[in-house]
């Protein structure tokens, strides 16, 4: 894979002791929310979150279930646009440019920012046709030639391919849990995603499995800047660069995962991390 | 007659049931907590052992009547008068008996006849009085009996509960015994009609005329019977049918279920579903009404000639009517669908278009499938629209703009009028029955499978 | 690196390529076919649903009214006996009363055709109002008597009084000519001028000059339209159009062997047709002295059209005019009675079984799968078991509603016990353990307990079942219950009967105009009969439905 020029952005301007700005020291900014709000009809669910994303690292979402992490990956690539009576204010960028502008088109922002979720929802259909299902609908190969090498590199990369070359048109479903998800992030990163977001990826899947996507996730974070949402704070600590905590729809704190884990700003942090609720 | 006597066992176990509470009630001399059971169930035990066994007895009776007094009647005839007679003419014999019994009496009756007719009649009165006693001995017995056993320690409730139960037993059994009805009175009569007619004829042969007058002691004694046509022209009409319901009903499904807004769809959902309730012979004038002659206008003005009863407007009316079977079933099994299928699809940047098309539809394929099936069943198996909008005369052939015949119209019109179970045109019906039985009936078990293999798959 | 870190302004990247976009088009085009494709689809169906609707509210509406004279009958004594009225002449009163609609010398002939205006039923609708008013003898009495079906239908336009002289086809072949430009104005009037081959083979020199012109008049105009395979053709030359031809070789014999161009006079309705009309002739189904007497009465103002009553209260009868629903809507009452009084209990008790006692075992499992299979067995499968079972082997009459009730009971009973159990599992645990748990036999936790919660919901299944029995039909032509039912005394349930669906499709196949505004008004009927209880079932359905 070639690597993408990367383009140093300068945030827009933040209001006064913005807690999710952080300059970007080694990294390039990747994405960018600010005061972001959403509401699921009348209630609503995300209050004035504004945190920067960085490149080529992974940056974790923390914080109890229903605090609203979830929902904000989901602002990320769009995917609340589907839901019915979901409003969104505030602006989100990548790379500089407002996703939710009207010339954005959810359909290529979700080539640039990729999914990853909890359940692996491999399609029913077969393993070349799960990872050719991207390529395909984008127009990403010229050639069946073309379509094949991506899907072998797409699942060399997620680190798949040993595990299935010889059964390719077999169904995607009938892997094992790990597997499934292994191939649900081939799927992903087919189609050269800049961001892939995973949603509590390894929440169904053993500790093996789970080992096996974490070490793909620190092999990938070289290349991709990921997002990832998760329930397990030793996951966080083990592989994210960055972590942010939410809680009741609203982001606490960012920084660091080092000092998150040690030294929390904010006291509902340490009393998340230190597992006094949760 | 038979009435009075059902009002008469009603009532009698009505008073048995009042009876046996007093006599419950007596027996512990008022105490009703020394009983074991309540006196409503030392009642019903009583009523129930009054009026299920005359009931039974009634029905039984019914049953055999009628085929006993026909043999009564038989050995009673002057010797040798059934002599050479084969089973059908006997029949008719019997028949013209009642008919002269009954008071219908056309043309001069022979002595015979009518004093059969006379024996007849006595033997009905007979046989309804000796019903009438032998059925209210039969419930004055059941009182003797059960009664004697009320007693304070007789435990009432549970020998109430065990007939109920067995009540509520012979009811579900009601279902295997009408399949087993279904399956036996049509294999008998088609026995009987393959006897006259080789199997061989009917599935492999190519001309189908059961309706010609058939000159005296004909070799066949009854019409051509080859099947095919009819068989070619169900298929042919099945299809148009499914040629319209299958893109209107699936690409509506697709609509309702994944674009429209849901106030379109509670409004729009209910009128489908309105296509399946009308009834069908609704759908048959409509075809005759408006659809036919529709065509054939529009046929004429380009020169092409269509049949007033043409396989496609029977079929393009029938299609109408399965389109909410296709479109509900299929917006099932779409909907059944797991809705992280759609979520890793848009997370693809899939359109919706496109998550329809590549994942939805091919992971509701079983679904859909199934739904295709169970309509396909439906299709082969309607009558009404075809016995009014399609032909009668069998054809072979695969032009839609020709009248064809399907087995639905030819069981209606070789069973409508008077129907003798001994000629091959009336068995015939009974052998296309059993076709049809069997083919809808493995349809169905098939789709009903690929159905709940489907939904198993998601759960 | 980009030039961003070199200026100031944060540069904007165009968020995708020009190709991608254009794919994206393409991806989009695709996406609002498949919808359009949904929307037709919808639409095709919700389409035809309206004209099905329609085309049912239109021909069935005007049977809802029926045309009716208020005859003014003198009932002469020495027609009728005031001591036996029932004997009467009536045929000769009514003959008497239209006398009055007619020329004094109308013939006998010209009598019978103005008495068929009247229903065949007329001289027995007198009878009985006199047989009802004995005091009526000897005076004029006025009775409403309905018009046969054809006066019918004029009087509510159906039918016009004229009819177009040419068909659809006779005026292609015109205009196809009037293209050609042979249809010319000639002296004032408007003729065909054709070339005519003088067949020699055909025309003598004469003279005078005999032969079939006729024949070459024809064949001339056959040349113009080498196609046109009828004989309706030639209707568009007058009579006197060979003469053209005879004069002209009267006038030189010479020509014959030759072509020549001949003027042909149109005939009538054509001549009407060139001029820009469209020509009529009056409808051929009416004589003049019937049009004469209806008009007539008409003029006098007693011609009127009251609402229907008799679609309702009659019987069937072969007169569409005269005939009605009550006996079908009686069989069918009776026939829905002994379905549900069989299907009702039965449908209850085996629901009840597999719901709440069956052990699961094969047996339970077989009926469960029985039951399924059944609901989808062809209708009329179960038509066949009726008559090879309850009229073959158990001996019952045909055509009787006790037969008609069995067999539906057997299509209605999958319906109701899946409905019933479907009850039956929404009666929460809850109220079972609570019974239970007070010393109630698991018996009568069901009979006073669940049966009752969840009597709404199967009496809900229970109509809707019955709604599907009401309109099966083909069952019932197998058992014959399309019997001809001409009065409702004497129906029960083991005597001859039709029903609705079955006398729909009964008059569906009667030949008489009449019968098709009918059928679709006793169509209608029976849809207003289905939309009441399917209305019924989502009353009571919301009425009771509990949320636990």
């Amino acid at each position: 894979m070639e690597a993408r020029p990367v383009i140093r952005v300068e945030a827009p301007a933040l209001p006064e002791k913005q807690e999710g700005a952080l300059p970007a020291e080694q990294h390039a900014l990747k994405m960018a929310a600010r005061d972001v709000n959403l509401w699921y009809g009348e209630k609503q669910a995300l209050f004035d979150v504004s945190l920067d994303i960085l490149d080529s690292s992974v940056t974790a979402l923390i914080g109890p279930s229903g605090c609203g992490k979830s929902t904000f990956l989901r602002c990320l690539n769009r995917m609340n646009d589907v839901i019915e009576g979901c409003t969104i204010t505030g602006d989100i960028t990548l790379d500089g440019q407002d996703i939710y502008a009207p010339q954005v088109d959810p359909v290529q922002l979700r080539a640039r920012v990729g999914m990853v979720f909890q359940k692996p929802n491999p399609f029913p259909k077969s393993i070349f046709e799960n990872v050719a299902y991207g390529p395909r609908i984008h127009g990403l190969a010229t050639s069946k030639a073309d379509l094949e090498e991506i899907v072998v590199t797409s699942l060399t990369k997620a680190g798949l391919f040993e595990e299935v070359k010889d059964r390719l048109q077999e169904s995607g479903t009938g892997l094992s849990g790990g597997q499934q998800q292994r191939l649900c992030i081939a799927r992903a990163i087919s189609v050269n995603p800049e961001v892939i977001l995973m949603d509590e990826p390894c929440s169904a899947l053993d500790p093996i499995a789970t080992a096996r996507i974490e070490a793909l996730m620190d092999e990938l974070k070289e290349n991709y800047c990921i997002v990832i949402v998760t329930h397990s704070m030793q996951q966080a600590a083990r592989v994210s660069q960055r972590t942010a905590f939410f809680h009741l729809g609203k982001l606490v704190e960012v920084d660091e995962t080092a000092k998150i884990f040690t030294n929390p700003t904010d006291v509902r942090t340490q009393d998340y991390i230190t597992g006094r609720f949760g | 007659m038979i009435g009075y006597l059902l009002l008469g066992i009603i009532a009698l176990s009505v008073f048995s049931y009042v009876f046996a509470r007093r006599r419950a009630v007596a027996a512990v001399g008022g105490r009703q907590h020394e009983l074991h059971s309540r006196p409503a169930y030392h009642g019903a035990f009583v009523a129930a052992w009054v009026g299920i066994p005359a009931f039974l007895l009634v029905l039984i009776w019914l049953t055999l009547q009628g085929p006993v007094i026909n043999t009564l009647l038989l050995w009673s005839l002057p010797p040798g008068t059934t002599d050479g007679l084969d089973r059908g003419q006997i029949d008719l014999l019997l028949s013209e008996i009642r008919s002269v019994a009954a008071g219908n009496v056309f043309g001069e009756p022979s002595l015979v006849v009518q004093a059969a007719a006379e024996r007849y009649l006595r033997w009905q009165t007979i046989a309804s009085y000796a019903m009438v006693v032998v059925a209210l001995s039969v419930a004055l017995l059941g009182l003797l009996l059960a009664f004697r056993r009320i007693a304070p320690k007789f435990r009432a409730r549970h020998a109430a509960e065990r007939i109920l139960n067995g009540l509520l037993i012979a009811c579900s059994l009601i279902a295997i015994l009408t399949t087993l009805g279904i399956l036996l009175s049509l294999l008998i009569e088609a026995l009987r009609f393959f006897e006259k007619v080789s199997p061989f004829e009917f599935f492999f042969g190519l001309n189908w005329e059961p309706q010609i007058p058939i000159r005296e002691g004909q070799v066949t004694a009854g019409g051509a019977f080859g099947a095919i046509p009819v068989f070619t022209g169900t298929l042919l009409i099945s299809a148009i049918a499914m040629l319209v319901a299958i893109p209107v009903g699936l690409y509506s499904a697709i609509y309702l279920s994944e674009y429209a807004h849901p106030k379109f769809r509670s409004v729009v959902k209910p009128l489908l579903e309105l296509l399946a309730g009308i009834p069908t012979v609704v759908y048959g004038f409509f075809a005759v009404l408006t659809v036919a002659p529709a065509m054939r206008n529009f046929g004429e003005l380009i020169g092409v000639p269509i049949a007033p009863n043409s396989a496609l407007a029977a079929g393009a009316v029938m299609g109408v009517m399965i389109i909410p079977f296709v479109s509900s079933l299929s917006d099932d099994a779409i909907a059944a669908v797991p809705r992280a299928m759609r979520d890793g699809s848009y997370a693809m940047g899939a359109t919706k278009g496109e998550t329809i098309t590549k994942v939805l539809l091919p992971a509701a394929l079983p679904g859909i499938m199934g739904g295709i099936l169970l309509a396909v069943s439906r299709a082969i198996g309607e009558t009404m629209i075809v016995v009014m909008a399609a032909g009668i005369i069998a054809s072979l052939t695969a032009n839609p703009l020709e009248p064809v015949t399907t087995v639905t119209v030819q069981i209606v019109t070789l069973l409508i009028g008077d129907t003798e179970f001994d000629n091959p045109k009336t068995l015939a019906a009974f052998a296309l029955g059993l076709v049809l039985f069997l083919v809808t009936l493995a349809l169905n078990v098939l789709a009903l499978r690929i159905v709940r293999k489907y939904r198993e798959q998601y759960e | 690196m980009s030039d961003a870190a070199i200026g100031g302004v944060p540069p904007v990247r165009e968020f995708a390529s020009a190709e991608s976009n254009r794919r994206v088009r393409r991806r989009y085009a695709a996406d609002r076919r498949l919808q359009a494709y949904g929307i037709i689809a919808i639409g095709l169906a919700v389409g035809l649903l309206g004209i099905l609707v329609t085309s049912l509210v239109v021909t069935g509406f005007p049977a809802f009214v029926q045309t009716k004279v208020d005859l003014a009958t003198f009932v002469d004594p020495a027609k009728v006996d005031p001591k036996d009225p029932a004997a009467g002449n009536y045929r000769g009163l009514v003959r008497d009363a239209l006398a009055s609609f007619m020329p004094a010398d109308a013939t006998d002939k010209q009598k019978t055709e103005v008495t068929k205006i009247l229903t065949s039923d007329a001289p027995y609708i007198v009878r009985d109002y006199v047989v009802s008013h004995p005091d009526a003898i000897g005076k004029t009495i006025t009775v409403p008597i309905a018009m046969s079906d054809p006066f019918d239908q004029l009087n509510k336009g159906v039918i016009p009084k004229e009819v177009d002289a040419l068909s659809w086809s006779q005026v292609r072949y015109f205009e196809r000519l009037q293209n050609r430009g042979v249809v010319v104005e000639e002296g004032g009037r408007t003729s065909l001028k054709l070339d005519v081959y003088v067949d020699p083979a055909k025309i003598e020199p004469g003279p005078p000059p005999t032969g079939d012109c006729a024949a070459l008049a024809r064949d001339s105009l056959q040349a113009y339209l080498p196609d046109v395979h009828d004989t309706a053709l030639f209707a568009m030359l007058a009579d006197d159009a060979p003469d053209a031809i005879a004069k002209l070789v009267a006038s030189d014999p010479n020509l014959i062997g030759k072509t020549v161009q001949v003027s042909f006079p149109f005939s009538a309705p054509f001549a009407e047709l060139a001029e820009g009309k469209s020509p009529k002739v009056p409808n051929p189904r009416f004589t003049p002295s019937q049009i004469e007497a209806f008009d007539a009465m008409t003029a006098k103002g007693i011609v009127h059209m009251p609402f229907n009553w008799e679609l309702f209260f009659n019987a069937d009868s072969r007169f569409p005019e005269r005939a009605g629903l009550a006996g079908a809507i009686t069989g069918t009452f009776l026939m829905l009675l002994v379905s549900f009084a069989l299907s009702f209990p039965i449908g209850i008790a085996a629901a009840v079984y597999l719901e709440e006692f069956a052990p699961k075992n094969r047996l339970t499992d077989l009926i469960e799968v029985n039951i399924n299979n059944l609901a989808a067995v062809p209708s009329v499968v179960f038509g066949l078991l009726g008559l090879a079972v309850f009229i073959g082997f158990f001996g019952l009459p045909r055509s009787v509603p006790l037969v008609g009730g069995m067999v539906m009971s057997l299509i209605t009973l999958p319906t109701i016990i899946i409905a019933t159990r479907a009850a039956l599992k929404s009666v929460p645990p809850s109220i079972r353990e609570a019974a239970l748990g007070v010393g109630a036999s698991k018996h009568q936790v069901m009979l006073h307990h669940v049966l009752p919660l969840a009597m709404p919901g199967i009496l809900t299944g229970t109509i809707i079942g019955m709604a599907h029995a009401l309109g099966e039909t083909a069952p019932l032509l197998l058992i014959g219950m399309n019997a001809f039912i001409p009065s409702i005394e004497n129906m029960g349930i083991l005597e001859p009967a039709t029903t609705l669906p079955t006398q729909i499709y009964s008059w569906a196949d009667s030949p008489e105009r009449g019968f098709v505004s009918r059928t679709s008004a006793a169509i209608l009927v029976l849809l207003g009969f289905l939309v009441i209880m399917n209305l019924l079932a989502v009353v009571l359905r919301q009425r009771f439905e509990r949320k636990w």
